[in-house]
């Protein structure tokens, strides 16, 4: 039966079930995504809160779930996880407010 | 945040066999969640056999000067299990007999039995390697008369392993109850002031860190690596492994996971990150539970949910290491909180 809201907490468990539709792409998605998380020039702990200010930023609720527990897990704490969402929600803010110089620009243009 | 056992709230869950009931019924009676008899089995691991006894694992008595929300013994200052000094002496041969290189002595709080120092003075005879006392640090500060606790230990060669789920105030005090975190902040003070921890004296003061929630400890060495480096800028406080350890779904744990609605999430994340090889290196493989009263269990859970060992001796009085070594362990779906991730035992990850 099809639930009746949008986003169900349950699917998360299901993301892995992606590859069955196309196991190609599927496999290498995963592949690619649990490299990006490996230790590297960024220390796990600095990409999980990067994970989570991203998740924020593109408003998916799984991703939040996921990178809250995750933070959880690695001894984040929660004054670090609320400073990386306003780093998320300043950019945005910005991106959309920098975008107040091209309507400036276009209505001087047009103006007289 | 608890203030009384469960036993004395009388609470369902104070019946080890309610406990067993919620843990095999649910997501685990559905099918939804394989059982861990059927996840080992997979792997090749039933039945799950000890190898060498190289622990030996003491538990002095339930009595607790703290009522933890997460504490699978149910302990508090409200349980009045001690062991007595006929049982203590009855441990004395066994240690002797048993052929362990570390002994290993918890609680509650050991330090509260009134033998404690009579126990360790006489244990500490007895040759063994590595000797633990498992202390929750805010006793030594609770009263006068444990003060010198970490003279104490220095003297008969104690390995100090002590709580502390976070080197933050909150989320200590929140497990932990109120003031929690300054007292262990003191006692470890006083720990490393006569040498614990400290580079080159030779006296070993580990730490363990559980989760204060619902969710699965990361790595070991990142995590070690965040305490010491705030334990040393905030109180100038040394200690040397950070042990981490995954909570069981049993007993005070077992009652906030159902309380909070994180049961089925918390156990599905448990069977998610099973990892076999935890399985080998489980600790009930190389360790024997003794409870207060002198019954031999596989580890300290099973202590806790009144499995005795299968096994035709079960009691400290007809202890035959022979007799054990043949035993098969007994297992139910608290299992998987020693076999996810990492894996996880009273001395942290065992991958």
């Amino acid at each position: 039966m099809m639930s009746k809201t949008y986003y169900d907490p349950a699917d998360l468990k299901k993301f892995g079930s992606i590859s069955e539709w196309n196991e190609k792409l599927g496999s290498k998605f995963f592949e690619y995504y649990n490299s990006v998380f490996e230790e590297g020039a960024l220390t796990a702990r600095e990409k999980s809160l990067i994970a989570l200010a991203v998740s924020h930023v593109v408003q998916c609720p799984y991703c939040i779930d996921a990178y809250t527990k995750d933070g959880l897990e690695r001894g984040i704490e929660k004054e670090e996880m609320m400073e990386a969402v306003h780093v998320g929600a300043a950019i945005k803010g910005g991106a959309t407010l920098v975008h107040g110089v091209q309507m400036m620009n276009k209505y001087n243009k047009l103006s007289m | 945040m608890p203030t009384k056992s469960l036993q004395a709230r009388k609470n369902l869950l104070s019946d080890p066999q309610e406990q067993l009931k919620y843990l095999s019924n649910g997501i685990f009676g559905s099918g939804e969640l394989p059982l861990f008899r059927e996840k080992i089995a997979a792997t090749g691991d039933l039945p799950l056999k000890p190898k060498k006894l190289e622990i030996l694992q003491l538990n002095l008595g339930y009595m607790c000067n703290q009522v933890c929300s997460h504490c699978h013994v149910d302990a508090g200052p409200d349980r009045k299990e001690i062991m007595t000094r006929e049982t203590m002496q009855l441990c004395l041969e066994v240690i002797r007999k048993s052929g362990a290189h570390t002994l290993d002595l918890t609680g509650g709080a050991p330090e509260m039995n009134p033998n404690f120092r009579w126990f360790v003075e006489e244990a500490s005879k007895a040759g063994i390697q590595d000797f633990i006392v498992r202390s929750n640090l805010t006793i030594i500060v609770a009263n006068k008369k444990y003060y010198d606790l970490p003279e104490f230990f220095k003297k008969h060669n104690v390995h100090v392993v002590s709580s502390l789920p976070f080197y933050k105030k909150e989320k200590t005090d929140r497990q932990r109850g109120n003031g929690v975190f300054d007292k262990s902040i003191q006692a470890l003070k006083m720990l490393n002031a006569v040498g614990y921890g400290r580079e080159g004296s030779g006296l070993k003061l580990d730490l363990v860190y559980n989760p204060a929630g619902a969710f699965l400890p990361a790595n070991q060495q990142a995590l070690e690596r965040d305490f010491k480096k705030a334990l040393t800028a905030d109180f100038d406080i040394d200690f040397n492994e950070l042990f981490c350890i995954t909570n069981l779904p049993i007993s005070r744990f077992l009652e906030y996971l159902i309380a909070s609605e994180n049961y089925e999430d918390y156990m599905t994340a448990l069977v998610e990150a099973f990892n076999p090889a935890a399985v080998q290196n489980a600790m009930c493989t190389n360790t024997v539970s003794v409870s207060w009263d002198g019954w031999l269990y596989d580890c300290d859970f099973n202590q806790m949910l009144g499995l005795k060992v299968n096994s035709k001796v079960q009691h400290l009085k007809d202890f035959e290491p022979e007799f054990l070594q043949n035993r098969e362990i007994c297992i139910s779906q608290h299992c998987y909180g020693c076999t996810a991730g990492a894996g996880s035992s009273c001395q942290g990850s065992v991958t």
